[in-house]
């Protein structure tokens, strides 16, 4: 095929691989029994996943009363949760989509796992809505459906309906374009399985067969799919930043807010592929298809996102200044200098300062640096969820009603649940299906491989001068 | 499928040998029933003279009635149905019903044509189509005839044998 390669540009698929190599390593981990760190990561998962089902219906059994929240403080870790969740899932539609359309290659190194990333992230975020509302067993009132009460409506005009509408939508369509895309993966492992395992690939892979036109209908399913999943992406979290956005609370009712939100999303969802993805690769030896050089485009994101997300905050204190409003001025006094300052402090370090380090080369490719960097942003992110949620309600308008807030077991409970969902779920996905993209790299392998674009191997030279940083230099910086 | 065909089939190493041999298979008029391959491969469409996919049309037609279906439904819903007045706008709050009408657009157009692309296709849940060779999906590449429709079966041997397949079988389907 006639593909332009730069001579410059990095392969993406290292070590020589042919197309039936690739099936080999990729099917790998679904064939072999799982090893015991697999083992001992499913029960810590799954403990946990029990643990948050215990603390669920525990909330649901004595009430909202079992969490700590009050009068002044009506949302706290539930929808702090909420939204760090929603924009964990993000990452995962920003690579599969929008990086199809860019044409950027690699993403068929960690598109997979990413879109898979995405659907239990939403899991854990659609649960906290769900139960947050007291009263789960009416929770179906939400869904507009003619009913026998009137029929009574919901209001199409609320952002929390929005939100509804938008959640659904993203997790139904990342599903169908996650599914769709392991349909051809599923047939690969198919054909290489036997007795149970034969009955059950052949169930998956829907009668796959690769037939030409086929292909064909699915490339422009997949173009389609992510044409729209863009647009979809951007109002998800724009919506879920409108559920602040449309109040007239100081310090939420910005017009920053969507574009704000949807940068610390795509973000916080980049932290959040890199520390799975470098846990995966490692277990799963994946290191010639995930390579330093995905990681390094993964970590410009990061920085780019960062950034901006810097950019959001220091022009709202801005805005608060300018705007010569003083309940807006005090808001973010409040945020930066209040009762909840760590949280303001824990968010500005680990969200704006320390992505700044990802400037330099030697860092952006450092397995250690980007793992410690992807925790620092979870964590950061968390902190941002918190300060625009608690520390802003924590002190409103009226001195009499301000309060303060911290969360009971229950709720910390409910979060370590949701921890445990999304890694239980991770944990069988690496089991069940390709964690990369089988097709999808074999696809690129004559544009990306490394006998193809470096001929002289003059990647594979350079990287034996100049390892990657590793633990034993980090004691340096 | 119930009607049995013989089907005799070539299995090429590499997806160049195989756009080679289909634009070889056309100067030579042989009937080519389908190909079968481990990824798409780029340039073989206009190779089998396939035409282009309507997916995408399907996608704008079942997009626009997400669209129909979100807007209009609120509208009655607000302004016959049941019309309430929230926060003193009116009972056509338009602006309001954007963020809606935008995500049912986009759930009707996803679903719409990942479903037809199934049917189309011929591919489901519980559906198994016979394979030719196990290996298409790891690392060859097949061009297959009906042997029914080829007549003298001397002709495609040797097509096979001069476009370099690896191996040729016969099936039945």
């Amino acid at each position: 095929m006639s593909v332009v390669v730069s001579p410059f540009r990095e392969p993406l698929v290292r070590g020589g691989k042919t197309y039936h190599q690739i099936t080999e390593d990729l099917c790998a981990a679904t064939e072999r029994a799982p090893s015991l760190a697999w083992v001992l990561a499913f029960i810590a998962a799954g403990s946990a996943l029990a643990f948050g089902l215990f603390c669920i219906v525990w909330t649901i059994w004595v009430g909202i009363g079992s969490w700590n929240l009050n009068r002044t403080i009506g949302w706290g870790w539930d929808i702090t949760n909420f939204v760090w969740w929603i924009g964990i899932g993000h990452a995962g539609t920003l690579i599969s989509a929008i990086l199809l359309l860019f044409r950027q290659k690699w993403r068929t190194g960690v598109n997979r796992a990413a879109e898979a990333m995405t659907i239990f992230a939403v899991i854990c975020a659609a649960l906290f809505p769900g139960i947050h509302v007291g009263r789960i067993w009416v929770v179906y009132f939400f869904f507009p459906y003619p009913n026998t009460r009137g029929p009574l409506w919901p209001n199409f005009n609320s952002p929390l309906l929005w939100d509804l509408f938008a959640i659904s939508t993203y997790f139904s369509v990342s599903l169908l374009f996650w599914y769709t895309g392991l349909v051809p993966d599923f047939a690969t492992v198919r054909d290489r399985a036997k007795g149970f395992r034969k009955k059950l690939y052949n169930f998956l892979s829907f009668g796959w067969t690769g037939s030409a036109k086929h292909w064909q209908r699915w490339e422009a399913l997949s173009l389609v799919l992510a044409g729209i999943s863009t647009p979809l992406v951007l109002s998800v979290h724009t919506i879920v930043s409108f559920d602040f956005a449309t109040s007239v609370i100081p310090g939420w009712h910005t017009t920053i807010f969507p574009p704000y939100f949807v940068a610390g999303a795509i973000f916080s969802g980049f932290a959040m592929v890199q520390t799975l993805m470098l846990m995966t690769r490692k277990v799963l030896k994946l290191e010639d298809y995930i390579t330093v050089n995905h990681i390094e485009s993964m970590n410009k994101v990061i920085l780019l996102t960062g950034t901006i997300v810097g950019v959001a905050y220091l022009t709202e204190l801005f805005i608060a200044w300018y705007s010569g409003y003083v309940y807006e001025q005090f808001a973010f006094f409040n945020r930066a200098l209040g009762p909840y300052w760590w949280s303001y402090f824990g968010m500005m370090a680990c969200n704006v300062i320390s992505p700044q380090l990802f400037w330099i080369k030697k860092f952006r490719r450092s397995i250690y640096w980007t793992f410690l960097m992807s925790i620092f942003v979870n964590i950061g992110m968390w902190f941002e969820r918190f300060v625009i949620i608690a520390t802003t309600l924590a002190r409103d308008y009226l001195p009499s009603s301000w309060s303060l807030y911290s969360p009971t077991w229950v709720e910390i409970g409910i979060f370590i649940g949701t921890l445990g969902i999304f890694f239980t779920c991770y944990l069988i996905f690496v089991r069940l299906a390709p964690v990369v993209a089988i097709a999808e790299v074999k696809h690129i392998l004559k544009a990306a491989g490394d006998q193809y674009v470096d001929k002289n191997n003059a990647y594979a030279r350079e990287a034996a001068l100049h390892p990657p940083v590793q633990h034993e230099t980090a004691g340096h910086h | 499928m119930s009607s049995h065909k013989e089907v005799i089939y070539g299995l090429y190493n590499d997806e160049e040998d195989l756009l080679k041999a289909v634009k070889q298979a056309n100067a030579m008029h042989l009937p080519i029933m389908d190909v079968f391959s481990p990824f798409p491969v780029h340039g073989l469409d206009p190779a089998l003279h396939l035409a282009e996919s309507r997916l995408h049309a399907g996608g704008f037609v079942y997009g626009l009635l997400g669209l129909l279906t979100g807007f209009l439904g609120m509208t009655w819903i607000f302004t016959k149905d049941w019309p309430i007045i929230f926060g003193g706008k009116p009972y056509w709050s338009v602006p309001a019903f954007i963020p809606i009408t935008f995500e049912m657009t986009v759930l009707f157009a996803a679903w719409g044509m990942t479903i037809t692309f199934y049917i189309v296709c011929g591919l489901g849940p519980g559906i198994t189509n016979k394979v030719l060779d196990e290996r298409i999906t790891d690392d060859k590449f097949c061009i297959a005839f009906n042997k029914a429709s080829l007549g003298d079966t001397g002709k495609v041997n040797e097509f096979f044998r001069s476009t370099g397949a690896a191996e040729v079988n016969t099936k039945v389907l």
